[in-house]
């Protein structure tokens, strides 16, 4: 290439030199936010590892929210999460089902449901906060409990739930549905025998994710759920519990004693990281298993 | 059976289809309904009265004006277009001023006429008494109560939602906060945005790729309040530090936190696109003897460019619409923003902050719902822009 006297000379370096200016600008763009993540990581786990004990996880607060653990944040949390996942995965996996193998591909139906869903996925948070007061505290009378709360959640994992199915029943190849159909199974029977089988690693994969996404969901607890103070576990689904995103925020805005109270906000924020780190790490690891099993078959 | 059971699953399986077009439904109707009710509230409080001397030709004031005469900003009923008398409050809990204990009675069973004849009896006074104490032959006159009407509510510029006898719900304040930080986060966000994507996308070497990859997907994961915690104990005292602020406390705090959150949404549809531009365009422009680079900026960029916009326009939803992170890191003053260095406040923290005090039912809480209409009538239409840039693009590449 350099022989060749095309361009007048200095051009090719010119053209060169702009290349390596540009992609240096991204090299280091990006590297800036490798940076920035392993800040904010490390910060949070350099703070709050000294903070984890057995008593700090198996405990609850006391004097103040001072000391003591975040125990009932924690089970909270896996309640919300526990719930969440019974009101959204069901619904969600066969309104995934009917966007890919019952609704036509190109009536209106499906086009319409997916702005609706590309909508809800869309609506911040804490509109579903109001929305899940209005509707579930107030007009339901559920009041503020793990039931509001967990249907509130639910509501806004379905979108995630539903994208994800959808994604991973298109990629199935219509040959296994029709060598299914051929052998003379129903509609049904191929997708709970065929479909439904082939396409859940891509889509427990996607659930686990949402639960990921619950766990960290503040905004719509908030009113329908959280207690800033519940140190016996909640005994009925009508108990409000604590959680842990909400007990981070609390401790670390308000209280009798911010600066006292630091240390757990650290460790509480720990706790939410590694449950965001294994819920990722749990999603990564398991379609990559499946993607290898498939692989060999 | 069978056929009656295949056909009876096909029915569930329809309307489930519909939850997420119900959900909406019943996100529009539940806010709305709540919202709207604002409008039927009245300005002064309910079972309030703001009387004056009859002789007071003032009859009108609106909410912003009422607040200013109580909080002595106003002190001439000339300013209200009345006589070139000194405005005297009177609030119940001054009662024991004008009067003994004795005067009022045990009970203030005498309170109700000692107070509409002492207003009676004053031109310039205005009093802030529950409507059972105005006595009707005293000879006052009365502020007409009127209900809130939409223009002090979408233009108004203070949000005093608590204030008596009239609470100011102006709510451009909150407005031009959520866009104020919103744009800011995005100025940041979009340079590193579409740099990341680009290296993601072109240059980057798959493993290095494979590694990067991970990364924005856990930043996407990361909690809002941990971001907010981050942002409360690490950027707020670094920014005070720097600009010599009073309080770190800032829209450009919030700014920060945000240009971090939304960017893995703009990395992502961003790069996407940008490997789905066909391979034979790029082949092209590299054949003619473009460099890499050239290849990127005049072929790569351009033909992905409804891609990368959806990206942005997403991340600014995400933006918009993010509570607590903002919540916690911008200090909430409600007041319409002049620089990017001074507290405010968003239309999702203010929902955040107030809903647990507000009273069920009332203005403020109806207020509230009212943002939240706002709010989602934002970011669905901020949807329906990504939706149709996304459908123009199909549509170009058929």
């Amino acid at each position: 290439m350099d022989s060749l006297p095309i361009y007048p000379s200095g051009y090719d370096n010119r053209k060169r030199r702009t290349q390596a200016v540009a992609f240096g600008v991204f090299r280091i763009f990006s590297l800036f936010i490798v940076i920035v993540l392993f800040a904010i990581l490390g910060f949070i786990i350099y703070k709050g590892a000294g903070v984890i004990s057995w008593d700090f996880l198996t405990k609850a607060p006391s004097d103040g929210m001072t000391s003591g653990g975040i125990f009932p944040a924690i089970v909270g949390t896996l309640l919300l999460m526990l719930g969440s996942a019974i009101v959204a995965f069901p619904i969600g996996i066969m309104s995934g089902i009917y966007m890919n193998e019952y609704a036509s591909k190109t009536g209106w139906a499906v086009k319409f449901i997916r702005l609706m869903t590309n909508n809800l996925s869309g609506v911040p948070s804490i509109v579903f906060g109001l929305f899940g007061m209005a509707l579930f505290v107030k007009y339901l009378g559920f009041g503020d409990s793990i039931l509001a709360g967990s249907l509130t959640l639910g509501l806004l994992s379905l979108p995630l739930v539903i994208r994800t199915t959808e994604e991973a029943l298109k990629d199935i190849p219509d040959g296994m549905r029709e060598g299914s159909l051929a052998l003379g199974a129903t509609k049904l029977q191929t997708i709970w025998k065929v479909v439904l089988p082939m396409g859940m690693p891509r889509i427990i994969t996607g659930l686990i994710l949402s639960l990921g996404r619950v766990s960290g969901e503040t905004a719509p607890i908030l009113f329908t759920c959280a207690a800033y103070f519940f140190p016996q576990l909640p005994a009925s689904v009508f108990d409000q519990c604590m959680a842990l995103p909400y007990h981070l925020y609390v401790i670390s805005t308000s209280g009798t004693d911010i600066e006292a109270q630091q240390p757990i906000a650290y460790g509480t924020a720990l706790v939410l990281i590694v449950i965001v780190l294994v819920i990722n790490l749990l999603a990564g690891r398991f379609r990559k298993y499946f993607e290898n099993k498939l692989k060999m078959k | 059976m069978k056929k009656f059971f295949e056909k009876a699953v096909r029915w569930l399986l329809t309307g489930s289809g519909f939850i997420t077009s119900i959900v909406i439904l019943l996100i529009i109707g539940f806010l709305f309904t709540e919202g709207a009710g604002l409008f039927r509230e009245h300005v002064i409080e309910e079972g309030y009265v703001l009387a004056l001397n009859k002789g007071n030709p003032v009859k009108v004031m609106t909410a912003e004006e009422i607040k200013a005469v109580f909080d002595e900003d106003m002190t001439d009923w000339s300013q209200l277009g009345g006589p070139d008398l000194p405005i005297e409050i009177f609030r119940l809990e001054d009662a024991d001023k004008y009067f003994t204990e004795q005067q009022l009675g045990k009970h203030y069973e005498f309170a109700d006429s000692l107070i509409s004849g002492l207003v009676a009896s004053r031109p310039g006074m205005i009093a802030f008494i529950p409507e059972s104490m105005a006595d009707a032959d005293a000879g006052l006159s009365f502020i007409e109560d009127k209900t809130i009407s939409p223009r002090e509510v979408f233009a108004g510029a203070e949000w005093f939602p608590t204030a008596t006898p009239a609470p100011l719900f102006g709510m451009w304040p909150l407005l031009a906060g959520t866009l104020w930080v919103s744009l800011f986060a995005i100025l940041f966000a979009l340079p590193f945005g579409i740099s990341i994507a680009v290296y993601m996308a072109e240059v980057a070497p798959p493993k290095m790729r494979g590694f990067l990859k991970p990364l924005i997907e856990l930043l996407n994961g990361i909690p809002s309040v941990v971001y907010g915690f981050f942002g409360l104990i690490v950027i707020v005292p670094i920014l005070q530090q720097v600009f010599g602020l009073p309080v770190g406390e800032s829209g450009l705090a919030g700014s920060i936190v945000l240009a971090i959150m939304a960017l893995p949404t703009i990395v992502t549809v961003a790069e996407d696109a940008m490997r789905n531009c066909p391979r034979s365009l790029r082949e092209a422009s590299l054949a003619l003897g473009a460099t890499h680079w050239q290849t990127i900026y005049r072929v790569v960029i351009p033909s992905s460019m409804s891609g990368i916009a959806s990206g942005v326009v997403l991340g600014i939803g995400r933006a918009v619409g993010e509570t607590m992170a903002v919540l916690m890191v911008t200090g909430n003053a409600a007041v319409v923003p002049t620089s990017i260095l001074e507290p405010l406040r968003t239309i999702p923290a203010t929902i955040a902050a107030e809903l647990g005090e507000a009273p069920a039912g009332g203005a403020h809480y109806q207020s509230l719902f009212l943002l939240g209409v706002i709010l989602f009538f934002i970011t669905f239409m901020i949807n329906l822009c990504v939706e149709f840039i996304s459908a123009r693009n199909k549509a170009k590449n058929s």
